[in-house]
């Protein structure tokens, strides 16, 4: 049976949550429309249309009002990195860049750790522990993130500060390679706190989508394999994981669309910097964050158009990942409606 | 023991614990941030926060205007949200349920769900603000209910279909014609998940700050006017968080405590009142 999505959460459960049940899925329909009921479907197949106007009403409004942008600087508004709002010049290479960058380190901590959550979930905690710590880890996604943002600002930032950017400093940053990305002032404000905060907050939504696939691997498959006499780890890491490997990307890519588009939390702790720098440490700046930031400020139009081009370009990517989250995780419900 | 088996054993004992160290990883974060807001919050908690406007820096005052905008604008875009919300769940669930349309619709309305909410802020910007001209609480409604509508197409949906064929096809076998049969029947059938979906939606618009940014901005005065610029929770809180004076510090807190336990206690509450409804 399907369950009812009951939470934010439920933008990820209930992607990955199969649809009615396959047997009770034809709506009886009586013989004859009264006149009643063609009122009735057009104002509800208007209410529907209204869901795909509205979409489709943000992307051309965005596209509209970030014309001039795109008009005036062409290809060099996402390639340059100068963002001089006096002088009038806008390039978004460094909010893109921090976009990226702090959605990256996003789902370096949220995968694995999610993925934890979702196999702690199912099979590893005794039974009455599975509703309230499933139930705590979706709150995590209750939280308004503007809470996120004042803790990350007053609490968190300090603490690494004082306590983790010294040490990544000494440590990570004395690597060969990759060491610039990890020296820089320890302030605890910039790239790489941005990235854990988003971290924390995409957690729900991805172990929320793993948990509910990992629900609906057949318990034949995995009785199975235990019966060969594969440890729990073996059964998970070769049937439930290779099983479920489609909706875990698309939970991945949920999550990723989500912490693109994140806004408050992330304005909070990346430090709103225009300036392109190679280190985590730095503070940078994010699409999201300077649109915040920086639109009731705007007193050009060309100001005001290149932030909204900005936003065209983050929906267009968001809408892209989304989609692909989308289908992957169709792909699934698909497959388990086969084999149930 | 031999070897191999040791060593899967150890391999498996590993991962296990790895599994229960990131759901310890992850309550840690709840807590924390659950413990600093409590702590804060309650410093700076008092009754002059519903009697009072927001002041200037450096002076006392409350949130009173900005509880008020809240709750207007909440209360606003879930009457505006939810009709249109339940018609679309009503579409995809009844009439329309195997149409071309309802498959397009739940596809686009999921990724409405997880679209940013700072894009739909600058969205109604550009129909309902720049179009007027200035900044209104109507404006920072509107924004919320985009939010919100998809929220409660999802959850209308998934709780209509909960509702058994059988009846359908008993109200049918009696004559009643569609309309009054979901009118009548599937809605009161259906009606706890219906409410919860649209409690649970309130409760995500609530702490929703950046659709609200260019939208209802903000207001330091009491304004009941809709067609004014309205003050409001979030936007007070990142403006006073964000700000160098200690006063508007601690108010950020106060209302960023209140603003939590609303949230999280309308999630607590909707969760044991679906799994009261569920064991029945």
């Amino acid at each position: 049976m399907t369950e009812l999505a009951l939470h934010p959460a439920e933008a990820g459960r209930v992607l990955a949550a199969p649809r009615g049940s396959p047997s009770d899925d034809s709506a009886p329909v009586p013989h004859k429309a009264h006149w009643g009921d063609r009122l009735f479907e057009i104002a509800t197949a208007g209410s529907a249309w209204l869901v795909l106007v509205l979409l489709g009403g943000i992307a051309l409004s965005m596209a509209w009002g970030g014309r001039l942008a795109f008009k005036t600087f062409g290809l060099g508004f996402i390639t340059g990195s100068e963002w001089d709002a006096v002088g009038g010049h806008f390039g978004a290479l460094v909010p893109i860049y921090g976009t990226l960058a702090s959605s990256a380190i996003a789902l370096v901590i949220a995968v694995p750790v999610s993925i934890g959550i979702a196999l702690f979930l199912t099979d590893i905690a005794p039974r009455w522990l599975r509703g309230p710590v499933g139930i705590a880890i979706e709150l995590l996604a209750a939280i308004p993130s503007i809470i996120y943002g004042m803790w990350g600002l007053f609490v968190f930032a300090p603490f690494l500060a004082a306590h983790v950017e010294p040490w990544v400093n000494d440590h990570l940053g004395q690597w060969p390679v990759l060491g610039p990305l990890f020296s820089g002032p320890p302030i605890g404000i910039g790239l790489l706190p941005a990235g854990i905060v988003l971290g924390i907050m995409i957690i729900p939504f991805i172990a929320a989508v793993a948990r509910d696939v990992f629900n609906a691997v057949p318990g034949g498959i995995r009785e199975a394999a235990i019966s060969l006499g594969a440890t729990r780890w073996e059964m998970l890491s070769r049937v439930t994981l290779p099983y479920t490997r489609s909706a875990i990307i698309g939970a991945i890519f949920l999550g990723l669309g989500r912490a693109l588009g994140e806004t408050m939390a992330v304005t909070f702790v990346i430090g709103n910097s225009h300036d392109l720098t190679g280190s985590l440490l730095m503070p940078g700046n994010s699409i999201a964050a300077a649109i915040a930031n920086e639109f009731t400020e705007a007193d050009t139009e060309l100001y005001r158009s290149s932030l909204i081009a900005l936003a065209f370009l983050l929906f267009v990517v968001t809408f892209i990942i989304l989609t692909l989250a989308k289908l992957m995780l169709l792909r699934i419900e698909r497959i388990s409606g086969k084999t149930n | 023991m031999n070897a191999v088996v040791l060593r899967r054993r150890i391999v498996d004992i590993v991962a296990l614990v790895l599994a229960t160290a990131a759901t310890l990883f992850g309550l840690v974060w709840l807590v924390w941030i659950l413990l600093t807001t409590l702590i804060r919050g309650a410093k700076a908690v008092s009754p002059a926060l519903f009697t009072q406007m927001t002041p200037p820096p450096g002076t006392e005052g409350g949130l009173l205007n900005a509880f008020y905008g809240s709750a207007v604008m909440i209360l606003l875009a879930v009457v505006i949200g939810t009709p249109i919300g339940i018609a679309a769940g009503t579409y995809l669930a009844e009439h329309g349920r195997h149409s071309k349309l309802a498959a397009t619709v739940r596809f686009i309305n999921d990724i409405l769900l997880s679209a940013p909410s700072i894009v739909i802020g600058l969205f109604v910007y550009e129909f309902a603000v720049r179009t007027v001209g200035h900044f209104s609480g109507y404006a920072g409604a509107v924004a919320l209910a985009i939010i919100l509508l998809p929220i409660v197409v999802r959850t209308s949906e998934e709780s209509l279909r909960l509702v058994p064929n059988t009846m359908r096809e008993a109200a049918f076998a009696l004559g009643l014609p569609r309309w009054k049969l979901t009118l009548q029947i599937i809605y009161k059938a259906a009606m706890t998940g219906l409410v919860t979906g649209t409690l649970l939606a309130l409760a995500r618009i609530s702490g929703e700050t950046a659709p609200l940014l260019f939208t209802a901005l903000g207001n330091q005065f009491w304004n009941a006017n809709l067609a004014q610029p309205m003050a409001n929770i979030p936007v007070v809180l990142y403006q006073y968080a964000m700000s160098p004076y200690d006063n508007w510090n601690e108010l950020a807190w106060a209302g960023a405590l209140i603003l939590t336990v609303f949230v999280l206690a309308l999630n607590l509450g909707v969760r044991l009142l679906t799994r009261k409804v569920f064991k029945r």
